[in-house]
């Protein structure tokens, strides 16, 4: 497993408590699993995601994920209707492990209330707290 | 260390059947056909299946090779935790092969089958005796049947006083099956947190707890090993809002004959016959799940229930409030002989002695592993200890690793990855059938495999390396899983 330094956090993202990330894009917002989540969950062999038009209060569960380890639900970090699902996943979980940020996407929302994304950590803050609980 | 149990001894290759067969080979000679030969009805006749030609010793030889792939509790110490992987006492066998048991038709009228239903009886009331409760029902499969059985009761129990109510209380140190139960009965789960000494608190539970809420589902011990210290007050918590307390039994091995599990509070709890009563299990065999529970949920226990009179047992379905039926015909009656005979030969002093030295062989493998291994919960535990890879994954020594070794040195791998409230849990039962030598092996063994881990992490890595395969690819085998021979 990597060690806190060894992460990829990249500042174009925001992210939950859980590890979850959530990218604007333009008036929606594109919703994954972070690398630490990615890196503690080893390789993801099943993506559960939810259907188009599901409506998820911030912090329901919207998706599950499971990998030869475990099974984790994910929370959506910013409440909304679910207008795409990456279904890809469905036949290529490993995208959340190589690429979590990028084709490893799970799912777009239409937020109901975009300042759901202020309560949400920028990268530094959260390494910040991944250190403190190391 | 000394020389391991496990080597690379004469390990077979076999061919699938269908590689062995060939065509014209026989298991058996037919009898010459004396009767005219008559054309069969054209639609039962087409294309056979596609079954090799084999010969008796074929399969003979190839179940045997198979059978010594294997590893069980007659091969090795198996300490799989949350598991009472305990040696099964071949006279269980020998009872459950008696003409009279393995004979018997579940159709036989009550007349003709006295001595299994009197076998049946008498278990409901050892198994009630051992847990403190007022009865029990024997129908249930195995652990999660007891599970929904319990949750049904529980349900049924407020319908009849005219409540509806929608949660249950669910601890984080629960087994996975508690909130599936729960939730397949159409309650809502809600977690609660342990403490930090890995137990629930009162405050915790008061919390939660309130007049829409069913009652309160609690693994005791808990699946850290840990006993529920403040379970009786926990109970009144649930109790004073018009709650139950379901007990998950599956740890009953650490307190038969100790706890008294009626008197501490707890409505209605399932007991594992194929874990704390010495029943074969492991591989998908059949397991039994009764549920023993207190006098005010005996109305609507699953029937047909068995009722004596007068020396005579019969089974009545005259129960009005009954949750109904739960399995085909009796239930597992196999399962409960084996149940039935482990209590007979054991005895009340013995079943007692047999949790002392499950709790006592438990904390010898904690004591003897925790400069090694870091100790999840530094504090006596009962039947099974919790480890964690704390210690090694500064050398990138995953629990996966050290699991994986230990197959090498000849031990079946504890759990690993369970409980999950602890981060890379190693979770250790040796059970109270394994004597000191055997501990003191794996000990010795898990402690040469953390020497491993600093001087030569690439054994592990690469792990299992004795065995008849070695580390498997679970990626791919998850992601594309091959499902045909």
């Amino acid at each position: 497993m990597k060690e806190i330094d060894e992460l990829n956090m990249p500042d174009d993202v925001r992210y939950s408590d859980d590890h979850e990330w959530a990218r604007l894009k333009a008036d929606k917002v594109l919703v994954g699993l972070d690398d630490y989540a990615q890196d503690q969950l080893g390789d993801i062999v099943f993506v559960e995601l939810p259907q188009e038009g599901d409506s998820f209060k911030k912090g329901e569960v919207f998706a599950t994920v499971e990998s030869v380890k475990a099974v984790c639900e994910c929370y959506l970090p910013v409440g909304g209707k679910i207008v795409a699902a990456n279904t890809a996943l469905e036949e290529a979980p490993e995208m959340v492990n190589n690429s979590p940020y990028g084709d490893g996407w799970m799912v777009e929302v239409n937020p109901t209330d975009l300042s759901d994304m202020d309560t949400l950590m920028t990268n530094v803050d959260c390494v910040e707290r991944l250190k403190g609980a190391a | 260390m000394k020389e391991s149990v496990g080597t690379t001894g004469l390990i077979l290759n076999e061919p699938l059947l269908w590689e062995r067969g060939k065509k014209g080979r026989s298991g058996f000679s037919l009898p010459r056909r004396d009767v005219e030969s008559c054309p069969l009805d054209g639609a039962l006749t087409g294309e056979g299946p596609d079954f090799p030609d084999l010969s008796e010793i074929d399969v003979v030889r190839h179940y045997t090779r198979l059978s010594q792939w294997n590893f069980g509790v007659d091969s090795g110490m198996y300490p799989l935790g949350s598991c009472t992987m305990k040696y099964s006492p071949k006279t269980n066998e020998n009872q459950a092969s008696l003409p009279g048991f393995a004979g018997a038709h579940p159709l036989l009228p009550a007349a003709l089958s006295q001595g299994i239903l009197q076998m049946m009886f008498e278990l409901e009331q050892y198994l009630a005796e051992i847990t403190g409760m007022d009865a029990t029902a024997l129908q249930p499969a195995a652990g999660a049947h007891g599970e929904l059985a319990g949750m049904l009761l529980i349900y049924a129990f407020h319908k009849s006083k005219g409540e509806r109510r929608s949660k249950i209380i669910i601890p984080d140190t629960a087994h996975g099956t508690n909130p599936a139960s729960a939730t397949l009965c159409g309650y809502l789960p809600v977690p609660v947190k342990s403490n930090d000494r890995g137990i629930l608190s009162i405050e915790a539970v008061s919390e939660v707890m309130d007049e829409d809420t069913a009652g309160i589902f609690v693994t005791n011990p808990n699946t850290l090993g840990l006993y529920e210290e403040d379970i009786r007050r926990i109970g009144e918590v649930v109790h004073d809002k018009g709650g139950l307390v379901y007990c998950d039994g599956a740890n009953m091995n650490a307190v038969m004959g100790i706890v008294k599990m009626g008197e501490i509070g707890v409505d209605v709890i399932h007991l594992n016959l194929h874990k704390t009563f010495s029943t074969p299990h492991g591989g998908g065999g059949p397991g039994s799940g009764p549920v023993c529970v207190k006098k005010q949920l005996e109305p609507f226990l699953p029937v047909p229930r068995i009722v004596e009179e007068n020396g005579s047992y019969a089974l009545s379905n005259d129960y009005p409030e009954s949750i109904g039926k739960l399995q085909a015909f009796h239930g597992n009656v196999g399962v409960m002989i084996k149940a039935y005979s482990y209590i007979r030969s054991m005895g009340p002093k013995n079943l007692k002695k047999a949790s002392q030295l499950a709790v006592l062989n438990a904390n010898y493998i904690k004591e003897g592993l925790k400069g090694t291994l870091h100790l999840a919960y530094d504090r006596p535990c009962m039947h099974e200890c919790v480890f964690s890879d704390k210690h090694q994954m500064a050398q990138k020594i995953a629990t996966i690793d050290m699991a994986k070794r230990l197959m090498d040195y000849g031990f079946h791998p504890p759990t690993v990855y369970f409980p999950l409230v602890v981060h890379g849990a190693i979770m250790v039962e040796p059970t109270e059938t394994e004597c000191k030598e055997d501990l003191d092996q794996f000990i010795e063994a898990f402690k040469t495999i953390a020497k491993e881990a600093g001087e030569d992490p690439g054994l592990l890595h690469d792990a299992p390396r004795r065995c008849k395969v070695t580390r498997l690819d679970e990626t791919t085998a998850a992601r594309k899983p091959c499902l045909a021979g």
